[in-house]
């Protein structure tokens, strides 16, 4: 085994992960804590990590309060409907009165945004979305994190969070190694933020081989946002609530601007509006819920996986028409160049062009995270002013465990964030978690050299499998005593998908399957002890495999524990098809005990803060 | 979609190494030049294409399902502030786009918090964020809700 250096460092604030969230909380927390150290760990290089590493063409979170587009109550029903009736109000609200602030920072920052030539305001492309030129948005923000940070370290992953052992349920700090040099990285913080990313690659993805990283949710981000907090036992929420996109076929380029902006419209392959013809069906599952305006993402999913699987496909997007604006034209391409450019070589490729044939859409792969028409993540505490006694334990975005604290994908029931809605959610849980070390809550944290050394053995284990194993075999990639991250990462994305509703079985799950599911997933997790890595490449490969398979578990749990099909279009179970207002008008929260690596079960109520009139048109 | 790096080109920087979000550009020990180790976890993000001084990065689509002969290129140019786009499909129809990138100079008119007007006391307390209320431009104390108005959480 090599011997690697261990590199300490001691600091107050510790943001896990430089993504969206993670630079808003570093750019807040030096507001704040002018004192303080603040030091930030990022699994890449901080200019093009997270999300918005290639761009964004649109910022799809903007309230526009100053010409009174929106304010923030709007946007809770917005997205309350969107999700079904469930997500934390509080959390929500306290994102929207905050995020025009951030998005007028991102204009003054040099973020080029786009706007009506006749008011002089923010080009709108739908109520709640403003077009912007976007490929440099991640170097803009990462610039505002460099100049708040006391220093940045890249290319480290995080593999597990520090736990102080004088006070119970209080976190220390956390370790992780760099895969470029291979050293140890031990850092011991005050409050910990988490602001890594949610987790594509657990469902089998529809490309196949080379094309496999053509998720639509980067490859990249792994669901440190959820292993990190589940394996301290810090309580998770929505779990089950998976998103599924339609997006256009193979490039899983983005459908925003064509739909608001473009106008544009799908069709089945005989040109007919196939939504109206399951109005029926579907209102018979969900009841009322498919009259709200506009339709919830799911239920627009679930017309389109009905028309599928009855032979209606393939289902077109009509861009014919539009097209033949060159404005709208220009639009439609940039809107992929800025953030999707695998769409433009797709179409290049297959001689599509959008002016001359209608393109083809499809639903894609379930993927997990917090910031979009989704919202899995952590049980955080909400703001003072604004949360229910069930929802409030003293510092704002603070988790289950005192000191640490989520912001973005990490942070469960807050839909609809978006870019702009976790760089705010960072800034919360950032000025939340200096209020915390002002108020004493961090003192005389003790975090043995023990729990460091354990770790780091842990760490580099799979190093030592592959070493051993190597020696057994002739050549090749079939061991005896080891699987290869990637044979264990498809062989998770096979489970997920057949018993956990992927897209094999079109999103479909039940007791029995989700029973047999969590089975393989438990010895899945037992063979990842013998996961063997050649490099530290492979090392990163290999933890991230880890971080997707606790965060697989969750998600199956809570599939399982929610009895009824809430969100038709993004999974279905079968033996409770439909929506049951009675029993599940509710959130439903896990927490795994870090001793026994057993999950328990409950259910927390859903506060409607803001009343029912003047629905979001 | 993949990317690949000439041969001829590239003369080993690391700039591609450097910002790769997905750590799978490498530099191999024996020809001293760039490689993707690992095209499955390639997102086409252009990253590495964008970065590299010597444009030596290119993509070729996907081979389970992008038909060959197509080209998507790029120049990012930070001094103009600017982006370009060339696309050429299969059939050979070409399209070129250009957009700004951004409408300042880099980094100028970000703030170094540290060194502008410190919080007032007491202000850790409150709900504001920094530049706020001003920042909102509405003229208005941040909004927020009166909890007497809530009614009882719902359970079932």
């Amino acid at each position: 085994m090599p011997k690697n250096k261990t590199v300490y460092e001691n600091c107050d604030i510790l943001i896990i992960g430089g993504g969206m969230a993670g630079t808003g909380a570093v750019f807040e927390a030096r507001h704040w804590g002018r004192d303080l150290k603040i030091v930030c760990v990022e699994k890449a290089n901080i200019d093009r990590s997270g999300a918005v590493a290639q761009g964004l063409y649109a910022i799809n979170c903007y309230m526009g309060m100053q010409w009174n587009e929106n304010q923030p109550e709007d946007h809770v029903r917005y997205a309350r409907n969107d999700l079904m009736g469930l997500v934390r109000e509080d959390l929500g609200y306290d994102m929207a009165r905050h995020v025009d602030s951030t998005v007028h920072m991102f204009d003054e920052w040099g973020l080029p945004m786009m706007r009506n030539k006749e008011t002089g305001r923010y080009q709108r492309e739908g109520k709640w979305q403003i077009m912007i030129h976007g490929e440099s948005y991640k170097p803009i923000v990462a610039e505002a994190a460099k100049k708040s940070a006391d220093k940045i370290y890249n290319r480290v992953m995080i593999t597990h969070l520090l736990m102080d052992e004088n006070e119970e349920n209080r976190v220390g700090g956390a370790v992780g190694f760099n895969m470029r040099t291979g050293n140890y990285h031990v850092f011991k913080a005050k409050a910990v933020i988490v602001s890594a990313g949610g987790a594509s690659h657990i469902f089998k993805p529809r490309a196949v081989g080379e094309g496999m990283g053509r998720t639509w949710y980067a490859p990249w981000s792994n669901g440190s946002a959820y292993a990190l907090p589940i394996a301290v036992g810090a309580k998770m929420t929505q779990m089950e609530n998976r998103i599924v996109l339609c997006r256009f076929k193979d490039g899983y380029g983005p459908v925003g601007a064509y739909f608001l902006h473009l106008k544009t419209y799908t069709q089945n392959a005989n040109g007919e509006n196939y939504e109206k013809k399951w109005y029926e069906q579907t209102k018979k599952l969900v009841g009322e819920y498919i009259d709200h305006h506009p339709t919830p993402t799911c239920l627009r999913n679930h017309a389109f996986i009905q028309e599928v699987m009855s032979g209606g496909g393939p289902i077109h997007m009509v861009t014919k028409e539009a097209f033949q604006d060159p404005h709208l034209e220009t639009v439609g391409w940039e809107n992929f160049l800025g953030m999707t450019v695998g769409q433009a070589v797709v179409w290049a490729s297959q001689n599509i062009d959008p002016k001359y044939q209608n393109p083809e859409l499809t639903t894609s792969e379930p993927y997990v995270m917090g910031s979009h028409a989704t919202c899995s993540g952590a049980w955080v505490s909400g703001p003072e002013d604004l949360s229910p006694e069930e929802y409030f334990w003293g510092y704002n975005r603070m988790t289950t465990v005192d000191g640490l604290f989520g912001a973005g994908d990490t942070v469960g029931g807050s839909a609809h964030k978006f870019s702009s809605g976790s760089f705010t959610e960072g800034r919360l849980a950032a000025k939340a978690a200096v209020k915390y070390i002002k108020d004493h809550k961090a003192e005389s944290i003790n975090i043995s050299d023990s729990q460091c050394e354990n770790f780091r053995e842990v760490i580099y284990k799979p190093l030592e499998n592959y070493q051993v194993g190597r020696n057994e075999i002739t050549a090749g990639t079939v061991s005896p005593s080891y699987i290869l991250p990637i044979q264990g990462l498809q062989r998770l994305q096979k489970i997920m998908d057949e018993y956990v509703g992927g897209i094999s079985f079109n999103y479909m799950t039940n007791e029995n399957t989700l029973k047999k599911g969590l089975e393989l997933l438990e010895w899945l997790q037992e063979d990842l002890e013998n996961v063997g890595a050649e490099d530290y490449h492979q090392l990163m490969r290999a933890w991230e495999l880890k971080h997707r398979t606790l965060t697989s578990q969750c998600v199956t749990e809570h599939t399982l524990f929610r009895k009824e099909t809430r969100w038709p279009g993004y999974y279905y179970r079968g033996d409770h098809m439909k929506l049951d207002d009675e029993n599940w008008h509710c959130l439903t929260v896990s927490r795994r005990d870090p001793k026994t690596g057993k999950f328990t079960m409950e259910k927390m109520p859903v506060y409607h803060i803001i009343n029912e009139e003047k629905e979001a048109s | 979609m993949s990317t690949f790096v000439y041969m001829t080109r590239c003369d080993g920087c690391g700039h591609c190494v450097d910002i790769c979000p997905s750590d799978i550009m490498h530099i191999d020990e024996t020809i001293r030049r760039a490689v993707n180790i690992e095209p499955n976890f390639c997102w086409e993000c252009y990253s590495c294409v964008k970065a590299c001084p010597q444009n030596a990065i290119d993509v070729r689509g996907y081979a389970d399902f992008a038909p060959m002969g197509h080209s998507v290129r790029v120049l990012r140019e930070e001094e103009k502030g600017t982006i370009s786009w060339k696309i050429k499909f299969r059939n050979g129809t070409v399209k070129n786009f250009v957009s700004p990138i951004t409408t300042k100079p880099w980094g100028k008119h970000i703030p170094k918090l540290s060194e502008v007007e410190k919080p007032n006391q007491g202000e850790i307390n409150s709900q504001i964020l920094y530049s706020e209320p001003e920042g909102l431009n509405t003229k208005k104390e941040l909004p927020t809700i009166d909890k007497n108005s809530f009614k009882k959480g719902v359970y079932y």
